[in-house]
C-alpha cells in the first residue's frame, strides 16, 4: 500500500510536469498578446513593452517556464494579470463551491444511475428496460443548458421551490446538482445495466438462486457489488471532470465555481489563471483515479490480493 | 434400504421457447429417486440431463424454457405447480444443488463464511452465532483444513478442489433430502476428483441425503451409482441397477456409449497406438532425426521487475523440460492443471517467450525473428481445446481452412479451393462444407475442421492441446481415430497434451508426466503405463475412475 502511494506520488509529479509544459507551450503559441490586452486599445507601444517586461513576457520561453516551475514547487501559482491577485488565492476562493457542486452532482448521478441501471437489467427486454434506455439516451445527448433552463423554468420560476441562482444555502445547490446528476445518470444507468446483465448470468448468481435466497438479496447483495467496479472507475473520472469546472451549469445558475473563473481568464488571456486551473484539474483527475483505485479493493477482494 | 421414492419424476416434458415456436428438449422423462440411493443420470451433451435437474430446482430460465407437462413430486408434494415463494423454501432447503464449475460458482466478493451462513439463516431461521457454528461444522465435515480461517477467506484464495468442498458443505448445510450434483468433478483434476467422489459417498451416509449425480463420465457412474438413468436427446433411453447396465446394456445407444469409453490399460502389451487405417494403406516409413527437439526449456510468467515503476516477480511455469519427437510418433504430455503442459505446448511453437533450445525440423527457433519464423510455422501447427471458440463465426469454413495457405502464399484461388475440398474429404467431411459457417456444425465436426486447417500447410508436427477434452466420448473416439489415421498415412508427429490418462494411453508412443512445471517421468508408453516408477504417476493412474462397477474403489 505504501509502495502504491509512493509510486502514485512520483507518477503524479510527472503528470503535472507534463501538463504544465504542454499548457505553457500552447498558451505561448496563442496569437493573442496578454500585454496588449492588459494595456488596453489606446495604449502606446511603449506602455505595452513596459507591461511585457514587468510580466517577464520578453524573456525566452524556457526561462519563463523555468521561473514558473520554480514558483510552482513552492506552491506559488503566480499572479493574475487582470485581477492583480494571487492565483492560488483566487482558486482557493472558488474551491468550496466547486467541491460542493461536484459532490452533490456525483451523488445524484450515481444514485439515479445505479437505481435505473439495476431496474433495467432485472426487467431486461421489458417495457421498463426500454423506457430507462430511452431516457438515458436523452440524458446522455441533451445539452447541459437545455436541461438547466428547463429545470430552472419548472422548479424556480413556475413552482418557485428553489432560488433562481446564487450560492450559500442547501436550496441553492439542488438545481445545479440535479442538472448534472440527471444528465450524468444516463452514462451510469447504461453501464450498470450492461454490467448487471453480465453478472446476473454468472454461475454464482445461479448458486445463490439454488440456495433459495430472495430476489432482493440476490440482486443487491450477490450481483450489484460485482457490477460496481466500472462505476467506481467512472466516479474517479467524474471527480476530475467536475473539478475542472462545469462552465455552462455554473453560468446558468450563477454558481461561483472554478469553471467561471477559467472562462473569464480565457477571455482575458490571463495566462497564470489558465495555468493554475489546468493544473488543479489535472491534479483532481489524478486524485479521482487514486480514490477509485483505493476504493476498488474494498469492493473486490481479488484486487486486494495483488 | 427402504424403497420409497423421495423424488418422483413422471412424464416430465420441457419446451424451449424459440422464435419458431416451442421445441421439445425434454420428452416424457420419468424416474424415481429412492431414499438413500445414488442415482446417476448419464448422457452426452444435449441429452437433457442438466435441464432435468434445473426443472427439479425450479430454476429453468423463464424466458427460454417452460415445463409443458408432467409432474415432479418430492415426498408426494408436487413441485412443478408451487409458487415462487414456496419453491424458495424447497430450493436449498429440501433439494440442494452442486454445480460443475467450482471456480465460478462462488461469489468472488463475498467471504466463504457469509456464503455458507446465508443459506443456513434463510432455511433454518437460526441466529448469527448458531449459523456460524453450523458453517464451521460443515467445513469440518467436508475435511477442509483450518475451517475457522476459511470462513473469513474469499473464493479466490481457495483451490478448485477446496471450492467444490465448500459448495458441497453449502448444499448439505440445511440437511436436504435430495442433493443434485451436476458434473461436480468434471472441472477438477483427476486426483481431486477421486477425493471429492469419496467425500460424497461418505457424506451421503452421514447426512442421509439421496443423491442425483449428473455426469458424462461412465467411470464416475461405475464408481458412484446404485442405479443409472441413461439419457439421449431429451429422452430416458434405459434405466436400472448399475451392474446389469454395465454388464449387459439392453439399448444400442448404451452399448455404443460404453464401448466408446477409453479404458485405462486397454492397450497394455503394445508399444504404439492401435492401427486404424485400412490394412492396404502403406504405412509411413520413418526417416531419421527428430521433428521437434527440446532442450532445457524454461518459461517464466510475469515481466522482469524494473525498478520503481516495474511489474511483479517472475515465476517459472516450466523448468528444465527436454524431449524429442520423431516423425510418425506421438509424445503424450500428461499432467494436472498448473503442471505446465499447455505452456510447454505453446512455447515449443514460439507462441510465448522461453529460454532453452527448441529445434523444429532442424531449425533452432529461439534464434529466429518473427519473419524468419514463418516458414518454420508451416511445418508445425496447433489444434486447440475449444472447437467452438477457435473458429471465427463470421468466416466460412472453406475460408478458414484456406487462411493458412493465403498467409503462406501457397497456390492461387482455384488451387486453394481444390486443396480445401481435398482436406475436408480427408477429415471425413463433405467438400460442400466449405461454403457453410461454423455454427452449422457440431463440436466434433468443428474439431475436424480445425484439424483440416492445421493440415492445410502440410505440417510435420501438430501440437494438440486438450483437443478432445470438450467433446462427448463417442465423438471423441472418432476424432482420435482420425488423428491416428492421419499419422499413419502422413507420418505426422504429435505433441499430444492432455489431462486424461486413458486418452494419452490410446494416442501415445512416448509419454511424459509433468508436475509443477517439470517432467517427473518420461518413457515409452508401455514403460510408463505398465511399470510407472514415479509416485506421482502411480497416484495419477490410481485416481482414474474405472468404468466398471465391479472394480469399485471402497469409500
Amino acid at each position: 500500500m505504501a509502495f502504491l502511494l509512493l509510486r502514485r506520488l512520483v507518477q503524479t509529479a510527472l503528470i503535472l510536469l507534463g501538463v504544465a509544459a504542454i499548457t505553457f507551450l500552447l498558451l505561448y503559441a496563442l496569437p493573442a498578446d496578454p500585454a496588449r490586452m492588459i494595456a488596453g486599445r489606446s495604449a502606446t507601444a511603449q506602455t505595452v513593452a513596459n507591461i511585457r517586461r514587468e510580466l517577464g513576457l520578453d524573456q525566452p520561453l524556457l526561462v519563463q517556464f523555468w521561473t514558473y516551475l520554480q514558483g510552482l514547487v513552492q506552491g506559488d501559482l503566480g499572479r493574475s494579470y487582470a485581477q492583480k491577485t494571487d492565483v492560488g488565492a483566487l482558486i482557493a476562493a472558488r474551491l468550496p463551491a466547486t467541491l460542493i457542486l461536484m459532490a452533490a452532482g456525483i451523488f445524484v448521478e450515481v444514485l439515479l444511475g445505479i437505481a435505473l441501471g439495476v431496474l433495467a437489467a432485472v426487467r431486461r427486454g421489458g417495457f421498463i428496460d426500454r423506457l430507462v434506455m430511452m431516457a438515458s439516451f436523452v440524458g446522455v445527448s441533451a445539452p447541459q443548458f437545455v436541461a438547466a433552463l428547463l429545470l430552472l423554468y419548472v422548479f424556480a420560476v413556475t413552482l418557485a421551490w428553489f432560488p433562481m441562482s446564487g450560492f450559500g444555502t442547501f436550496a441553492h445547490v439542488v438545481l445545479p446538482a440535479l442538472t448534472l446528476g440527471i444528465l450524468g445518470a444516463g452514462w451510469y444507468a447504461r453501464m450498470v445495466r450492461s454490467a448487471m446483465i453480465d453478472v446476473l448470468n454468472q454461475d454464482y448468481v445461479r448458486t445463490a438462486r439454488a440456495k433459495g435466497l430472495s430476489s432482493f438479496r440476490i440482486v443487491f447483495r450477490h450481483a450489484l457489488p460485482n457490477a460496481l467496479l466500472p462505476v467506481v472507475a467512472m466516479i474517479g473520472i467524474d471527480i476530475g471532470q467536475f473539478m475542472s469546472g462545469v462552465v455552462v451549469v455554473e453560468a446558468v445558475y450563477g454558481w461561483p465555481g472554478i469553471g467561471q473563473l477559467a472562462w473569464q481568464a480565457i477571455q482575458q488571456v490571463d495566462i497564470p489563471i489558465i495555468m493554475g486551473v489546468t493544473l488543479v484539474s489535472a491534479l483532481a483527475i489524478v486524485i479521482g483515479n487514486l480514490i477509485a483505485d483505493l476504493v476498488a479493493p474494498l469492493i473486490d477482494p481479488r484486487i486486494r490480493a495483488r | 434400504m427402504t424403497a420409497t421414492p423421495v423424488l418422483s419424476i413422471d412424464g416430465l416434458s420441457v419446451d424451449a421457447l424459440t422464435p419458431e415456436g416451442p421445441r421439445r428438449v425434454l420428452d416424457a422423462v420419468s424416474f424415481d429417486l429412492l431414499s438413500g440411493e445414488t442415482l446417476c443420470i448419464a448422457g452426452e451433451s444435449g441429452s437433457g440431463k442438466s435441464v432435468t435437474s434445473l426443472a427439479v430446482m425450479g430454476l429453468l430460465p423463464k424466458t427460454s424454457l417452460r415445463i409443458a407437462s408432467g409432474s415432479i413430486r418430492l415426498q408426494g408434494r408436487e413441485l412443478s405447480k408451487l409458487s415462487n415463494s414456496a419453491m424458495r423454501s424447497v430450493r436449498g432447503g429440501d433439494v440442494a444443488m452442486v454445480f460443475q464449475e467450482p471456480m465460478t460458482s462462488l461469489n468472488p466478493v463475498m467471504s466463504i463464511g457469509e456464503q455458507l451462513t446465508e443459506a443456513i439463516r434463510e432455511h433454518q431461521g437460526s441466529e448469527g452465532t448458531t449459523a456460524g457454528a453450523v458453517a464451521l461444522r460443515m467445513l469440518d465435515a467436508v475435511h477442509i483444513t483450518e475451517p475457522a480461517r476459511r470462513l473469513t477467506q474469499y473464493p479466490h484464495e481457495l483451490s478448485g478442489g477446496m471450492r467444490q468442498r465448500v459448495m458441497i458443505a453449502m448444499a448439505l448445510s440445511c440437511r436436504p433430502k435430495v442433493l443434485i450434483a451436476d458434473e461436480p468433478t468434471t472441472a477438477l483434476d483427476v486426483t481431486v476428483q477421486a477425493q471429492i467422489l469419496t467425500l460424497m459417498k461418505e457424506l451421503k451416509q452421514e447426512f442421509g441425503a439421496s443423491i442425483i449425480l449428473i455426469t458424462h463420465d461412465m467411470g464416475v457412474v461405475a464408481q458412484m451409482a446404485d442405479r443409472v438413468v441413461i439419457m439421449q436427446q431429451g429422452r430416458v433411453i434405459e434405466q436400472g441397477d448399475v451392474s446389469p447396465i454395465f454388464r449387459a446394456p439392453r439399448e444400442r445407444y448404451t452399448q455404443d456409449l460404453l464401448a466408446a469409453v477409453p479404458r485405462l490399460g486397454a492397450h497394455a502389451g503394445t508399444d504404439g497406438p492401435p492401427r486404424v487405417g485400412p490394412a492396404t494403406a502403406t504405412p509411413f516409413t520413418p526417416v531419421s532425426g527428430p521433428v521437434l527437439s527440446v532442450r532445457d526449456l524454461v518459461v517464466h510468467y510475469g515481466k522482469k521487475p524494473t525498478g520503481l515503476l516495474g511489474g511483479k516477480k517472475q515465476t517459472a511455469a516450466v523448468s528444465d523440460v527436454s524431449f524429442d519427437i520423431f516423425p510418425g510418433e506421438t509424445l503424450g504430455l500428461v499432467g494436472e492443471s498448473g503442471s505446465g503442459k499447455s505452456t510447454t505446448g505453446k512455447a515449443v511453437l514460439g507462441l510465448i517467450p522461453f529460454s532453452g533450445d527448441v529445434t523444429i525440423d532442424g531449425q533452432d527457433i529461439g534464434a529466429l525473428s518473427q519473419r524468419q519464423m514463418r516458414p518454420v510455422r508451416r511445418s508445425a501447427q496447433m489444434i486447440f481445446q475449444d472447437p467452438y471458440a477457435s473458429l471465427d463465426p463470421r468466416m466460412a469454413v472453406g475460408a478458414a481452412i484456406a487462411e493458412p495457405l493465403v498467409i503462406h502464399g501457397i497456390g492461387n484461388r482455384s488451387e486453394r479451393t481444390d486443396r480445401v475440398a481435398e482436406l475436408l474429404r480427408r477429415v471425413g467431411l463433405q467438400p460442400d462444407a466449405a461454403s457453410r459457417y461454423p455454427h452449422e456444425f457440431s463440436g466434433g465436426q468443428r474439431q475436424r475442421i480445425c484439424i483440416a486447417r492445421a493440415l492445410a500447410v502440410n505440417p510435420k508436427l501438430i501440437v494438440a492441446d486438450e483437443s478432445v477434452a470438450a467433446l462427448d466420448v463417442s465423438v471423441r473416439a472418432r476424432v482420435l481415430d482420425l488423428m491416428l489415421e492421419l499419422q499413419e498415412t502422413m507420418g505426422l508427429a504429435y505433441l499430444f497434451v492432455s489431462h486424461d490418462m486413458a486418452v494419452i494411453e490410446r494416442m501415445s508412443h512416448h509419454v511424459a508426466v509433468m508436475r509443477g512445471g517439470r517432467i517427473v517421468e518420461m518413457g515409452t508408453r508401455r514403460a510408463v503405463f505398465e511399470d510407472p516408477q514415479d509416485a506421482y504417476t502411480k497416484a495419477l493412474m490410481a485416481a482414474v475412475p474405472l468404468p466398471d462397477p465391479a472394480m469399485r474403489k471402497s469409500a
